[in-house]
């Protein structure tokens, strides 16, 4: 048995069941790991000796009956903006290259007392702020379905990772599109819940009000295991929530009768490929072959998503990035002259460019004269923004449309336009605005052989309805093809 | 493009930000800025006359924590990552 | 001829609350501790940390709002306020702008010439305190604690409603009663748990607009505040004169140097970019726990002062101090609850504890003597197991050490003696080595007879009862005189 071949859920079960152990899976993630992370760099940090005592006491702990859960002994990955004891966490920034926090995250918590190994920590967007994985500071990922194009942003690292068989799942962080577009490009599941549904506590903030932590998954069943295991209500987090309905496996059933199912218009404008429209298209068809009523409708206010997006988050992250100065933690020039002049070269050495450029539009959209202009105006799009979703969801009971508006680009042609580049996060930004909970999951391939992701909203705690609309496709479409089959079967149905 | 971002500009959000930039840089900074300024001018066209800014997308309210001592001293964990320090406590360039 | 000038006061005034834990995390407040050791992730900017709302601080802000006739916000938010400095681990500090806690509220003060004058209160708003920053001037640097980040503060925007530093100095007086009556904080000016920035401009006497204002920082006591709002008056004044224009900006006052200086750097461009903090939750007051405050707004000055008239039925003036600060007014409440005796908790209060607090330069909030102790000493002098010269002796000690008075009085041998035997010896005595002086006191000098009062008690080493040493000399005397 290939391990590599499993999916978590497979894994655990066949752990469980003693027919594999945790240490022969971090065994088998490591030698992946050590074959093909040259080439696609998805870590920042590799913890081998770590992974292993791990998976010995995990193992231990599932002979003795102490872990039953979905994922125990299951190797994991984290996105390098999730604090980890003791571990370095740098969110691929130079101004925390040295950062070991003393705490870990609560969702990292969280998953451990579900048993999970932690591999390592993947790579990023510096501090989450981009969509390729190349403004990390330690160099870029490289997409697993072919190397020469990015893995998406900004949980790349975590997206191919999954994809590339490094780990069995990873989690990422999605502010305005990262963990969906990312999943998109690599062919794999990845989720954004609603608001408040994963705490924060010990993810390192970019926008406060939009950040939510998320798995990154091989499909749609370790999507809601790593879901439910990571969902709490945390006291530490004043924007977590309490919820009764998490029991997200449950949820995993193969029925979409009477499913609404609407799609936006808007979403099928200008900028979107043809062939991801086409597979979207047919994704739509077989979800209606299964008994959903699909039809198409008029979200409106689609194209104002971005920049109400782009003003908010960069306000959010000019104020949260400000604690990074060279005092407490993380990087220090080496040269300076009296306090500010540590501030400033800091600050200039430490951060790349992306994110000093979201800094500076951030602090001038805040600054004096300007507020009212811009942030206040934001905010009040950002209201009508929820209004047009709540409006669809009295009629609809998910949205569905593409995750980005193509495939994965080559390297180095993204940052040469930042405008550009943000205006591929059109589908998803809208999500974070309102709070919603939205899935990718693969529909298909493009004539390059690259990953199309089929992007699946649904309304605020409706996490169950998108599970089961996803569940329910992915049975209909068949096995997706793996990236990088290298050592993997690839039993999958080309071009669907 | 209607915003352009002139030096003093760029110089004072640099204050602002705590942000210092090379002359090629801060070229390139003022350009971006200008266009990201005149994308999201694109909010304007929008009446929001009336309408509440969000600032929190759900209503939870009321989020309190008792007033009970919860933390001990974790002094060493808190400055195990300081640059400089001394006598427990964090250096920084004379302030006065 | 010589124009005339106002000037216009306004003053925001911080409170550090008397919460046993930080406002936005479960670290002590306790003052003592080592340098970082009262700190958690949250109260030191740790990457990933979150904030969550101490109820103590909405509750005593909301308390303080009421007590000051403000309406109170019933929809509140805090609002990042970012500035780099060291002490603020953030570089922002959360405190509130858009939606403050209390609004339009104010408090009565009496003016130099008797007559009332309401001040008013803009705004009442919460906020984090910043750690502190030591200068350590051997090797050119400084160093940062951060024990006090994140301590609650309330900040006390008023009006510009005064006119002098005498109706600053009633006003801050009379907030700082409201406050310790609440039992919301200390007050110390001092100890920096009261601090009071003050803006101040000036107009010529008549005009509609007000000048330029200039805030000032720095001010610890009441004799601070007094001179520089004098220094400040004068400068501005001066400037006026001269035709120069005065410029809006944040000043630091040298209590020593008598003289204030501009804090101005371009560094510091003054543009706070608040904004709502997303990471804490909207705060809603229901009317039930608006209900719930005012119904445990505690009794006030005034109510007391009629009260202690109709209960204890002690002098006015006596009640006007001792309801002058809350600990004083505590301490009597609680002494005579323990002793029963009103009117001696008051005669020590009003004699002895004034007497020590001014010749020991001790204010009311730092008396350290229990209620418990006081009511112990009165029961001594009352059996009579003490005299009084002793419990005066003893109470000096319980006002330095708040020692246990029984015990005090045990341990030291203070006990009168009640032995007529002794007594009876020690008189026979005195008057037998005195015998000028009994001569002196039948011969009709009643004064003498002071003296060999004076002389037994020393014999009695103190320890006597004075009634009963008078009536023995006197009867042993009229003895002697019979003879």
């Amino acid at each position: 048995m290939n391990l590599l071949n499993l999916t978590a859920a497979e894994l655990a079960a066949a752990i469980k069941d003693g027919k594999a152990t945790a240490v022969e899976a971090v065994r088998a993630s490591l030698e992946r790991i050590e074959e093909k992370e040259e080439l696609y760099h998805c870590y920042v940090t590799i913890d081998k000796k770590g992974a292993l005592l791990q998976a010995e006491a995990v193992q231990s702990r599932i002979e003795k009956g102490e872990l039953t859960g979905p994922l125990a002994g299951v190797p994991a990955a984290l996105k390098d903006n999730l604090c980890t004891e003791g571990m370095p966490t740098t969110c691929s920034s130079r101004i925390l290259g040295n950062f070991v926090p003393a705490y870990s995250a609560e969702a990292v918590l969280n998953l451990k007392k579900a048993g999970a190994v932690i591999l390592g920590k993947t790579n990023m967007d510096e501090f989450a702020m981009g969509s390729t994985t190349e403004t990390s500071a330690f160099g870029e990922t490289r997409n697993p379905w072919n190397p020469a194009h990015v893995p998406g942003g900004s949980s790349g690292g975590s997206a191919a990772a999954v994809a590339a068989g490094e780990c069995f799942y990873a989690l990422g962080s999605d502010t305005g599109g990262s963990i969906r577009q990312p999943a998109s490009f690599c062919g794999i599941v990845g989720m954004k819940p609603t608001y408040g549904t994963v705490s924060r506590y010990g993810l390192i903030a970019y926008g406060s009000s939009l950040d939510q932590i998320g798995p990154l998954a091989k499909d749609v069943t370790d999507c809601a295991a790593v879901l439910e295991s990571i969902t709490s209500h945390d006291v530490k987090d004043s924007t977590s929530m309490e919820r009764s309905d998490t029991d997200f496996m449950a949820a995993l059933v193969e029925d979409v009768k009477g499913m609404r199912i609407g799609i936006p218009k808007d979403y099928f404008g200008e900028g979107l490929d043809r062939e991801v429209s086409d597979a979207v298209m047919r994704a739509a068809g077989l979800l209606e072959e299964k008994g959903a009523v699909v039809e198409t409708f008029d979200l409106s206010l689609v194209d104002y998503a971005i920049p109400a997006y782009y003003t908010i988050a960069a306000a959010e992250a000019s104020s949260n990035l400000e604690r990074f100065d060279g005092i407490k933690y993380g990087y220090r020039t080496a040269e300076y002259e009296g306090l500010h002049s540590l501030y400033k070269r800091t600050r200039s050495e430490g951060f790349g460019e992306e994110v000093k450029r979201r800094i500076m539009l951030g602090s001038f959209v805040l600054s004096s004269g300007y507020y009212d202009a811009y942030y206040l105006k934001a905010l009040k799009v950002k209201t009508l923004i929820k209004k047009a979703f709540d409006e669809a969801f009295s009629r609809y009971d998910v949205i569905l449309g593409p995750t980005a508006p193509s495939t994965a680009p080559k390297l180095g042609e993204s940052l040469t336009d930042p405008l550009k580049m943000y205006l591929g996060d059109i589908y998803t930004i809208a999500v974070n605005l309102a709070g919603l909970p939205g899935i990718s999951i693969p529909c298909g391939l493009d004539k390059a052989g690259l990953p199309i992701g089929l992007q699946l909203i649904g309304d605020c705690f409706q996490e169950k309805k998108l599970l089961r609309t996803a569940y329910t496709y992915e049975k209909a479409r068949g096995t997706f093809p793996a990236a990088d089959a290298g050592s993997m079967t690839c039993d999958g149905k080309e071009g669907m | 493009m209607a915003n352009i971002i002139d030096d003093e500009t760029i110089e004072y959000v640099g204050i602002l930000a705590k942000l210092e930039l090379s002359g090629e840089e801060r070229e390139r900074a003022k350009k971006d800025m200008g266009r990201m300024l005149d994308y999201i001018d694109k909010l304007s066209e929008l009446d929001t006359e009336g309408v509440e800014p969000m600032t929190h997308v759900f209503p939870v309210q009321n989020v309190f924590r008792e007033d009970i001592v919860t933390n001990s001293d974790t002094r060493e964990q808190l400055l195990s990552n300081a640059p400089e320090q001394k006598d427990g406590m964090f250096v920084v360039p004379k302030t006065v | 001829m010589a124009k005339e000038y106002e000037t216009v006061i306004g003053l925001e005034v911080h409170v550090e609350l008397a919460t046993k834990t930080k406002i936005f995390c479960g670290c002590p407040t306790a003052f003592g501790g080592a340098p970082n050791t009262h700190t958690c992730p949250v109260c030191t900017g740790m990457p990933g940390s979150l904030p969550v709302l101490n109820k103590q601080v909405l509750e005593y802000a909301i308390s303080v709002g009421i007590a000051t006739n403000c309406e109170i916000t019933r929809y509140g938010r805090f609002d990042r306020k970012n500035y780099f400095y060291p002490d603020n681990p953030q570089n922002y500090q959360i405190s509130q702008l858009y939606m403050p806690i209390c609004r339009n509220g104010g408090v009565e003060i009496e003016t130099k010439d008797g007559g009332k004058k309401i001040i008013g209160i803009h705004e009442i708003h919460m906020e984090e305190d910043a750690g502190k920053l030591l200068h350590d001037e051997w090797e050119n640097c400084s160093l940062v604690d951060y024990n006090r980040s994140g301590v609650p503060l309330i900040e006390i925007v008023s009006e510009p409603d005064m006119r002098s530093a005498e109706e600053v100095i009633a006003y801050l007086e009379k907030l700082r009663l409201i406050i310790q009556y609440l039992g919301v904080s200390d007050c110390k000016l001092q100890e920096g748990s009261m601090r009071a920035d003050i803006n101040l401009s000036v107009r010529e006497t008549g005009a509609d607009t007000l000048g330029t204002r200039t805030e000032m920082k720095n001010l610890n006591s009441f004799k601070a505040i007094m001179r520089a709002i004098e220094g400040e008056r004068e400068r501005q004044t001066d400037l006026l004169e001269e035709g120069k224009e005065v410029v809006q900006e944040t000043r630091r006052w040298d209590d020593v140097k008598g003289a204030s200086y501009a804090m101005r750097s371009k560094e510091d461009a003054q543009d706070y970019r608040y904004f709502p903090d997303p990471d804490l939750a909207p705060i809603v007051v229901s009317d039930e726990m608006l209900e719930e405050l005012r119904r445990r707004q505690p009794e006030f000055r005034t109510a007391k002062m009629a009260r202690y008239k109709e209960e204890y039925g002690i002098p006015d003036y006596d009640i006007e101090i001792i309801t002058g600060t809350k600990r004083m007014a505590d301490l009597f409440e609680e002494t005579t609850e323990l002793c029963g005796q009103p009117k001696k908790v008051s005669n020590w209060l009003m004699g002895e504890t004034l007497r020590l607090m001014k010749e020991k330069e001790v204010d009311a909030e730092n008396l350290r003597f229990s209620p418990e102790h006081l009511a112990g000493l009165i029961r001594l002098v009352d059996s009579k197991a003490i005299n009084g010269p002793v419990a005066k002796e003893v109470f000096e000690v319980m006002f330095e050490q708040d020692i246990e008075p029984e015990r005090y009085v045990e341990e030291k041998g203070l006990k009168t003696v009640h032995d007529e035997g002794a007594l009876s010896k020690a008189v026979e005595e005195v008057i037998a080595g005195n015998p000028q002086s009994v001569a002196d006191y039948l011969g009709g000098k009643e004064k003498a007879l002071g003296f060999l009062v004076g002389q037994t008690m020393k014999a009695m080493k103190g320890k006597a009862e004075p009634g009963m040493v008078n009536q023995m000399l006197r009867e042993k005397l009229a003895e002697q005189a019979g003879k």
